[in-house]
């Protein structure tokens, strides 16, 4: 995908040139050094990435550029304008998009457009044509009179990016326009922001999905508050050459396989795809694996072409603190009977009012097993899930988690399970010890047991520096960090993840993902939903649901092969998830695209309820 | 259980605005509510409209702009200079002396004087009105023994019980006890649960091993023991600073503070647990707030409402709890008036903490 | 295409973004019906009951009676008490059963005839009459008394006009209570609560919602459009200023024409005087918000500063005069004062300049305070 802006960089001029840019912050006590001369130009016309682990500054830097906040030093021109001195000026020519968005969710999608043409002072005789324009490319059109509060993650985005293009910016600045979204919405986020650029814009988003800063023309990877590297995604491809290989013949072990790679010391990276474990080495050399031939007997090494999310791994991991969760539970000596059924769905429906969000689903999750459910925006998966945790009751059906109902079960059963929503909801104005604390003594940890487990989180998800922070203060990314602590710090025996990884950074995600395999290991039982789809291959078995059904279950393996064919004889399953959606639309409508809508048309009742306006 | 309380008190205390606006604004309003909310008329304006030369309309003035109830504001001349005075509220009232006054007195004819007051609030005026009639009281005896004058065949000797003065800070004062605990309480209260619901924390908390009632209790007890502690201040306060007496049971006054806070913690989250909006909440809690204030018999009698309006006060746990603070400070009240006030406080508690731990499961969708 | 053919000049750019912001206040004014209720509910609900319920009038006081050695005197006497509306004899016979009467609350005040009562009152030795009143409530206690005062002197009278006609009293005051001659409290009350409860209403209505803003983030995408700041404050005002004004006007028409509290002055004083207040209480409101940055701490200050305040300082039930010097002087800061003495005026006494003026000048000059310091501390950036 690389390259295939190239026309349009061409262009050469700078549009936003920094010099020197600093910035602190004062977080209680400490100074916090957010950005350190930083100095950078973005060439107009084309798609720029910001990137770069958690707290490297990213949001900072496009807030600097919004002429959201001052630096401390340094000067910043955009187009020729100073944020800082011309702020107007620069507000007409830039959309900015903060990660909340900035919709009103009391108002609809129509009225959100209006309001931010009035406010961009589009005059209203380009309306229409403008409105007309932005909503066939956000395939919004439909929903021009729903309240944005009731969209979808991924329909909410996009409105978002439509709110912000309205008055056709020279500048765009996007803060992690992704995070949430199914991969179906994602691509089409993409096909928006090509078109814009198309149209001579120039595009900034920070992102952590570094497929997608691949397909940027240039990057910008930040680290602690400093610029570490700039250039085109496949520059320093060279650095890796002779160290990427694929390891084939795992079969049904992959991740066992991976897990066993992903501890060697000369393998800087190790992620699943498909039915074959990917590595990086440390040095240009085959990785030897002989060791390994016991425990899984045919395995084979084929050498590959390096990419940019080698490069990313491969230059951060020396820099960051080596992150590893790996023990995540005290060792515990209980056999574990994987063929148990923990977690029971039989015939679940839930409506809301006359709309069906979950329609007679029902499936079995054994214990120690990494069960993944999938699907895009809006297609039952939170619902299903806060029915598991008993927050919501089904309005038919049962379902049962080790035995009982959690909705009427005894606190005690609640004990055992861990939870974290999709949401950060932890207290934001208590300290990330404070909260660690209180979770700690939620689940009645004894007062040795819980030094312990306070400084194990503390400690693992590297929260130490900023143990005394407001949570609510915190990167997305740490927050995810601590919201995860905060749902293992008891051990529990099945833990319910909702979008555990949206807005992590690849490393720390390799590190939940980690985590989460020794847990199943050790007989943890995983619910789990993502919208990474190469994260779903660490998951056992998975089901993907849209429109409120269950569309696909099954073993990774099996998933993809059921998208398996004569143009795509091996499909990720990113390819497979988009493509049974269009098979399902397909006989719904008849475009593809039309077929999305009806697997999202529902209004969305976990959106609604969690952001109640 | 100690966890949950320690979560509560952080988020309540954590933030700096929000910790002085639970500490700062009732420490100022209990001093200037203190000596601002009072029925005890003081430096009044008046002014005088003197037609009269005589020695004994003098000395009627004299009392009236020697009391301590009224200031002389001036002087009139003429019969349209009382509206100048009295429109523009220069003056609350005017004492008016006619021409014949003091020949009619010693005549013994009975002398008549005008007292024209601002009935813009008429309650002012009535209670001026008063002091005028007592000031004048005191001129007809202090006249009649002078002149040797018949004396009246019987005369009224009124005390007051529990309050010898009639000093309404000793009733304003214990009111206020219960107004800032009542405020306090639902502070920390009302918007609490609402607050959890907004920013999901919430479901976060149910899906911990607490049970309903845990929750509940955490909820509760940070309203309760800062209604507990704020409202101790006050009564230390208007003991101390104050000078109110205490004559009565401390234990007593306890329990009442106690069945009081809680009764009004669990209105608080009641109110809380219904909303879905902080907003919402903040709503409940003003039409909570308001009328349990000038319906409890803090400023007005409960009894000189209609029927209708007396029965609606039954709802208020402010109402009993005046009673109690009031009862015990100033005349050491009898146990069984005060059980009739501590039961229905606790039915009501009881009543709005079930609902509110009810609403917290059947709240969720 | 050119990002400058999309800007219009600058001010028709200017009237779009007010406009727009004013548009989007009142959307979500109708989805989230809370503003509604506070602007006309809670208008309705809290006159209803204050009007009916709030009366400092006693009537109907419980008095024990007791007359130790029954006779025609102590009977003639008590026929005063009987026939006053004020008092509703009980009659006790002995001092200290009506005393229990009394500490249980039943009764609020004891009149005590002695044994002696009717032979002293024939042996001319001025027989006394011992009243006791329950002295907790000094204000109810104190009009008690005058009541009581009033029987006593109305008997003496009586007896004296029986025999040999005089006056009881040397001196005799006749009172003129102007602009209320019927002494109904409800008439000075209600124009109060309108005052009380447009405090309640203006900063309730402003006080969640710039802080809603900070909370759901929507500011941050707010400061990055060319909006400016007195836009974003202008566009919050107006909608919640007819809002509160359409309440207002809601409680002018309830006192008028529910309660029947004379107008002696012109709806357009207090038009002009309303819409100054309900701008400070507006700015007062907004600045809430805008300091506090959340809801829930924005929803503490507005609980906290603005009802007690405005109910005890204002002078609506407690007069300001008679308050310390060093309280009276914070009565200043409060708005609901100056619209106190102006609503208490306009609706009995007419258009009394003299009183109308320098109040709506105050009110003018707090609400120029609270907005401009809104303006000031609205933030313009990030952090």
């Amino acid at each position: 995908m690389t390259g295939m802006l190239d026309s349009a960089a061409n262009n050469s001029i700078v549009a936003v040139a920094a010099t020197g840019l600093g910035k602190h912050f004062t977080v209680g006590q400490r100074q916090i050094t957010a950005l350190e001369s930083i100095t950078l130009s973005i060439r107009a016309g084309v798609v720029s990435a910001l990137i770069g682990p958690d707290g490297a500054g990213k949001t900072t830097l496009l807030r600097l550029l919004a002429g959201l906040l001052v630096p401390d030093h340094g000067v910043i021109s955009v187009f020729g304008l100073d944020p800082v001195t011309q702020p107007d000026a620069v507000h007409c020519i830039t959309g900015y998009m903060p990660q909340r968005f900035g919709l009103y969710e009391d108002l609809t999608v129509q009225e959100n457009l209006d309001l931010y043409a009035d406010l961009h002072g589009v005059p209203s005789r380009l309306r229409p044509a403008r409105f007309h324009e932005l909503l066939e490319m956000t395939k919004l059109s439909a929903f021009q009179g729903r309240l944005a509060g009731k969209l979808s993650g991924g329909m909410k985005q996009k409105l978002g990016l439509a709110c912000t293009l309205v008055a056709q910016p020279r500048l765009l600045l996007l803060d992690e326009p992704t995070v949430g979204v199914d991969p179906v919405s994602r691509r089409e986020l993409w096909l928006i922001i090509e078109r814009m650029v198309a149209t001579g814009t120039t595009v900034l988003m920070s992102t952590a999905y570094l497929d997608e800063a691949e397909r940027c023309h240039e990057i910008f990877m930040l680290h602690a508050g400093k610029l570490l590297r700039q250039g085109a995604p496949g520059a320093d491809h060279s650095i890796l050459a002779g160290r990427c290989f694929e390891i084939h013949g795992a079969e049904s072990f992959t991740r066992r396989l991976q897990s066993r790679l992903a501890e060697r010391p000369n393998i800087v990276d190790a992620v699943i795809q498909g039915d074959t474990v990917r590595v990086v080495t440390a040095r240009p050399q085959t990785p030897k694996l002989d060791d390994l031939a016991a425990e899984f007997p045919s395995l084979s090494v084929t050498p590959v072409p390096p990419r940019f999310e080698d490069g990313f791994i491969a230059l951060l991991k020396p820099l960051v603190e080596q992150v590893n969760l790996g023990s995540a539970l005290s060792p515990s000596t209980e056999a574990v009977d994987r063929e148990d059924v923990v977690i029971e769905v039989r015939e679940v429906e839930r409506w809301f009012g006359d709309f069906h969000a979950v329609k007679r689903i029902s499936f079995d999750v054994k214990r120690g097993e990494v069960f993944g459910l999938l699907g895009a925006n809006g297609a039952g998966k939170t619902t299903t899930f806060r029915m598991l945790c008993g927050l919501l009751p089904p309005s038919r059906g049962q379902l049962r988690v080790t035995g009982v109902d959690l909705r009427s079960a005894a606190a005690k059963a609640r004990r055992r399970i861990g939870y974290m929503s999709q949401k950060f909801s932890l207290y934001g104005a208590l300290s990330v010890r404070q909260n660690l604390e209180f979770f700690a003594s939620a689940y009645r940890l004894d007062s040795r047991l819980r030094r312990i487990r306070l400084d194990w989180a503390l400690e693992r998800f590297q929260l130490t520096t900023y143990a005394e922070s407001s949570s609510g203060d915190l990167p997305l990314g740490h927050k995810q960090r601590l919201a995860l602590a905060c749902a293992l710090l008891h051990e529990p025996e099945i833990l319910f993840l909702d979008e555990p990884t949206s807005g992590v950074d690849p490393l720390m995600r390799r590190a939940f993902w980690s985590a989460i395999n020794a847990l199943a290991e050790q007989g943890v039982t995983v619910l789990v939903t993502t919208h990474f789809m190469e994260e779903a291959e660490y998951c056992d078995r998975l089901v993907i649901m849209a429109a409120g059904s269950l569309l696909a279950a099954g073993r990774p393996q099996e998933i993809r092969a059921q998208a398996r064919s004569p143009d795509q004889p091996n499909p990720s399953l990113e390819d497979a998830f988009i493509r049974l959606l269009h098979n399902i639309a397909g006989s719904d409508v008849g475009a593809p695209q039309a077929g999305l809508k009806g697997g999202l048309q529902g209004r969305s009742p976990q959106q609604s309820e969690q952001t109640p306006s | 259980m100690l966890g949950l309380l320690k979560k509560e008190f952080l988020a309540l205390l954590r933030d700096k605005k929000s910790r002085f606006v639970l500490i700062g604004p009732p420490l100022i309003q209990l001093l200037v509510f203190g000596y601002a909310a009072t029925f005890d008329l003081n430096r009044v304006p008046i002014a005088i409209y003197n037609e009269d030369s005589g020695s004994a309309s003098r000395e009627l003035i004299a009392r009236f702009t020697g009391a301590k109830a009224f200031r002389e504001v001036g002087r009139i001349t003429r019969q349209s200079g009382i509206a100048e005075f009295i429109n523009p509220k220069k003056a609350l009232l005017v004492l008016h002396i006619g021409r014949e006054f003091s020949r009619d007195l010693s005549k013994r004819k009975p002398a008549s004087i005008q007292l024209i007051v601002d009935g813009r609030n008429s309650n002012t005026a009535l209670i001026a009105l008063n002091y005028a009639q007592t000031i004048l009281a005191g001129f007809n005896r202090t006249w009649t023994e002078q002149q040797r004058l018949a004396i009246p065949p019987a005369r009224l000797e009124i005390r007051a019980w529990f309050n010898p003065n009639l000093n309404s800070q000793w009733f304003i004062v214990p009111g206020i006890v219960g107004l800032l605990t009542l405020v306090v309480t639902m502070l920390v209260t009302a918007l609490s649960v609402a607050r959890e619901r907004e920013q999901g924390t919430f479901d976060q908390l149910l899906v911990t091993p607490f049970t309903p009632l845990e929750i509940l209790i955490g909820k509760a007890l940070p309203g309760v023991l800062i209604g507990l502690v704020e409202s101790s201040f006050i009564v230390l306060m208007a003991v101390y600073w104050f000078h109110v007496p205490f004559v009565g049971d401390v234990a007593a006054l306890y329990l009442g503070i106690v069945l009081f806070v809680v009764a009004t913690a669990g209105v608080g989250l009641m109110i809380s647990s219904l909303a879905t909006t902080q907003q919402q909440g903040l709503l409940g809690a003003f039409l909570f707030i308001v009328p349990s204030i000038i319906l409890s018999g803090f400023a007005t009698p409960i009894a000189n409402m209609p029927e209708t309006v007396q029965t609606l006060t039954l709802l208020i746990p402010l109402r009993y709890f005046l009673v109690i603070v009031r009862g015990v400070m100033l005349e050491s009240i009898p146990l069984s008036l005060l059980s009739d006030q501590y039961w229905p406080m606790a039915v009501i508690g009881f009543a709005t903490l079930g609902l509110a731990a009810w609403m917290f499961r059947r709240r969720l969708y | 295409m050119n990002a400058e053919h999309y800007v219009s000049p600058d001010t028709s750019a200017k009237r779009l973004r007010l406009l727009g912001l004013i548009r989007k206040e009142f959307l979500q004014i109708r989805r989230d019906l809370s503003s509604i209720a506070i602007a006309f509910l809670l208008p309705i609900v809290l006159l209803i009951i204050f009007g009916y319920g709030v009366s400092l009038d006693a009537k109907h006081v419980h008095v024990g009676l007791v007359a130790e050695n029954p006779g025609p005197e102590t009977a003639d006497f008590f026929s005063g008490l009987q026939r006053s509306e004020y008092f509703q004899p009980v009659y006790f016979s002995g001092q200290r059963a009506a005393q229990k009467a009394l500490d249980q609350r039943r009764i609020s005040a004891i009149v005590r005839l002695r044994s002696d009562f009717s032979r002293q009152l024939l042996n001319g030795h001025s027989a006394p009459i011992d009243v006791i009143v329950d002295g907790v409530d000094a204000n109810t206690a104190r009009l008690v008394s005058g009541y009581l005062q009033g029987v006593w002197a109305g008997w003496l009278q009586r007896r004296l006009d029986e025999r040999a006609g005089g006056s009881a009293q040397a001196v005799l005051m006749q009172q003129r209570i102007w602009f209320n001659p019927a002494v109904r409290s409800r008439d000075y009350l209600v124009p109060g609560l309108i005052a009380v409860i447009m405090t309640l209403t203006g900063a309730l209505l402003t006080a969640m919602v710039v802080a809603r803003e900070w909370d759901r983030g929507t500011l941050e995408a707010l400061l990055a459009t060319p909006v400016s700041v007195g836009e974003v404050l202008t566009g919050k005002l107006v909608p919640y200023y007819l809002l509160g004004m359409g309440g207002m006007a809601l409680a002018i028409g309830m006192a008028i024409f529910l309660f029947e509290v004379p107008l002696r002055g012109s709806l357009w004083v207090l038009f002009v005087t309303g819409s100054l207040f309900l701008l400070a209480a507006l700015g007062m409101g907004l600045l809430i918000s805008i300091i506090a940055q959340n809801q829930f701490v924005a929803g503490q200050m507005a609980i906290i500063t603005t009802y007690l305040p405005a109910f005890i300082l204002s002078g609506f039930i407690f007069d300001i005069d008679s308050m310390p010097v060093a309280v009276q002087t914070f009565t200043y800061l409060i708005a609901a004062r100056y619209f106190v003495a102006i609503l208490q005026t306009v609706f009995l006494a007419g258009d009394v300049w003299e009183v109308i003026v320098p109040n709506a000048l105050a009110l003018a000059l707090m609400a120029l305070v609270f907005l401009a310091l809104a303006a000031r501390r609205m933030p313009r950036r990030l952090g």
